[in-house]
């Protein structure tokens, strides 16, 4: 299996690669872990002229704390969030997400910029990015952007990222008081990705009550979506297993989904109810 | 495109195309046959070496990618002519049968006890998730590790490549 020929360069920043990118038009791609691409080239489903490889730009691999957000360099491998403390702490649902991606090998090497840009509709990061309310910064010939999760994944494999922008962060607001997330999957069998992936993320008041209640979820539609009606049925509640089940019901309302030899679109969305519970109340256990 | 990859040590100057594989660039022109390629479409994991001390599966990395990197193989574990602990645990304990996913097995597990040096069955299990044995049914290379572990434990060594 070999890749159709290209011509190889290292960009030692963002804004070249920028320049790159803009220089050869639609016969360039950037390569950041090469865990989605590479696969691709090798089966010939993607053959760009040139190969612009940003990889080895020491500085957008951090995760960092401050300003009650958490950010993170869009070249930081999912191995690097799955053992991050910061993540931990503040966004569990991505490192349970990043930890739950691929193996150990995948996640050596795969980056959270890469696995975004890429929009695979099983993709793990996806449900905890848009529950977790994280904003996407992408630098392009114009400057920097600041996307909204809820904006950002558009259709599959396709984003709102302009064809000459690269992401280069993602922030992640830190919420305060008793607040909990998590995410969960099911994963198809032999390539570990998700058949239905949910994240959920809640904060408790002093009366015990939900509230800013966050809920994504992957591998189900074309791209991933919130469970906007399930979350609206339970901010300003206060949790009970009858609650849960009932807000869950309505978790893949609306949505069309996949339907393929791996599971059945009907299938798809009971897994979205039931792993939209699942993942709430592990969210609330740590909540505490 | 020139390109200088030190594997176990050893540093390879080649001229090559930008689409050679890693994997590709070891095997043909490193002349280093112990990395096995076996479904060369990122699954099994025969094909693992060690980037920079991070274990990564070499189909599924262009050798320009690796300019300028450590790459360590399974020929860059034994020292002196003196097998690595995990080598010798794998012998001992049966953790291998044909022996086609063994190296990438061994370098894989060479990672995990770089990062925890008393693994549990469940974390050995999970580290070697990426690797595939049509073998062994995988009981025998968990104890190889596991073995690897406690011997590594009584007496630290690298490997000759680290
Ligand atoms: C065996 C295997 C199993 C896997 N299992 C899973 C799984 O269970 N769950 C899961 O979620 N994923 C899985 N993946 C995919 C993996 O997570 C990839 O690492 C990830 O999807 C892509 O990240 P990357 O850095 O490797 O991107 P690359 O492959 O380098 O790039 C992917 C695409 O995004 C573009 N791109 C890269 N970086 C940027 C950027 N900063 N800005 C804009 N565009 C960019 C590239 O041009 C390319 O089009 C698996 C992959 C493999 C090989
Ligand atoms: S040959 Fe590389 S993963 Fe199978
Ligand atoms: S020993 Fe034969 S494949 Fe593992």
């Amino acid at each position: 299996m070999i890749a159709h020929n290209f011509e190889y360069t290292v960009a030692t920043s963002l804004g070249e690669a920028v320049n790159l990118l803009q220089k050869h038009g639609g016969r360039a791609k950037i390569v950041a872990g090469g865990h989605s691409l590479i696969p691709m080239m090798k089966l010939r489903l993607a053959a760009p002229e040139f190969l612009i490889d940003i990889g080895r730009i020491p500085e957008l691999s951090y995760v960092n704390k401050e300003n009650g957000k958490i950010r993170i360099g869009a070249l930081t491998t999912h191995y690097v969030i799955e053992t991050s403390d910061a993540v931990a702490r503040g966004c569990h649902a991505l490192a349970d997400a990043a930890g739950l991606i691929g193996d150990v090998q995948v996640r050596n090497k795969g980056t959270i910029g890469g696995s975004l840009s890429h929009a695979d509709p099983a993709a793990d990061y996806p449900a905890s990015i848009l529950a977790l309310d994280a904003t996407i910064v992408a630098l392009g010939p114009k400057g920097e952007r600041q996307i909204p999760a809820s904006k950002f994944f558009v259709d599959m494999l396709t984003t709102a990222l302009e064809p000459n922008e690269i992401v280069r962060e993602i922030q992640i607001p830190l919420r305060s008081g008793r607040t909990g997330s998590a995410y969960l999957k099911m994963a198809q069998k032999a390539s570990g990705f998700a058949i239905c992936g949910a994240a959920a993320v809640v904060e408790l008041d002093g009366s015990g009550r939900l509230s800013n209640v966050g809920i994504g979820i992957t591998g189900v539609g074309n791209h991933a979506f919130r469970a906007t009606d399930t979350e609206k049925a339970l901010n300003g509640q206060k949790p009970a297993p009858d609650l849960l089940k009932k807000a869950c019901e309505s978790a893949g309302k609306g949505i069309i989904a996949l339907d393929d030899i791996h599971a059945s679109a009907n299938y798809r969305l009971d897994l979205a109810r039931v792993f939209s519970r699942r993942a709430l109340e592990a969210a609330i256990e740590r909540a505490g | 495109m020139h390109v200088k990859i030190r594997i176990n040590g050893k540093p390879y100057e080649k001229d090559i195309d930008p689409r050679l594989l890693l994997t590709h660039f070891i095997r043909d022109l490193a002349g280093l046959t112990g990395t096995h390629i076996g479904c060369e479409t990122s699954i099994c994991g025969a094909c693992t070496v060690l980037a920079n001390g991070l274990a990564v599966k070499s189909c599924t990395m262009f050798a320009v990618q690796a300019d300028g990197v450590d790459v360590v193989t399974i020929e860059g574990m034994a020292r002196d002519g003196q097998l690595h602990p995990l080598q010798e645990s794998f012998w001992e304990e049966h953790g291998l049968q044909c022996g086609y996913c063994t190296p990438g097995m061994i370098m894989c597990a060479h990672q995990l006890l770089a990062r925890n040096t008393a693994p549990t069955d469940t974390e050995i299990r999970d580290a070697l998730g990426g690797n595939l044995c049509r073998c062994t049914g995988y009981q025998n290379i968990v104890a190889a590790v596991r073995s690897a572990a406690g011997k590594l434990k009584r007496e630290p060594r690298i490997a000759a490549g680290d």
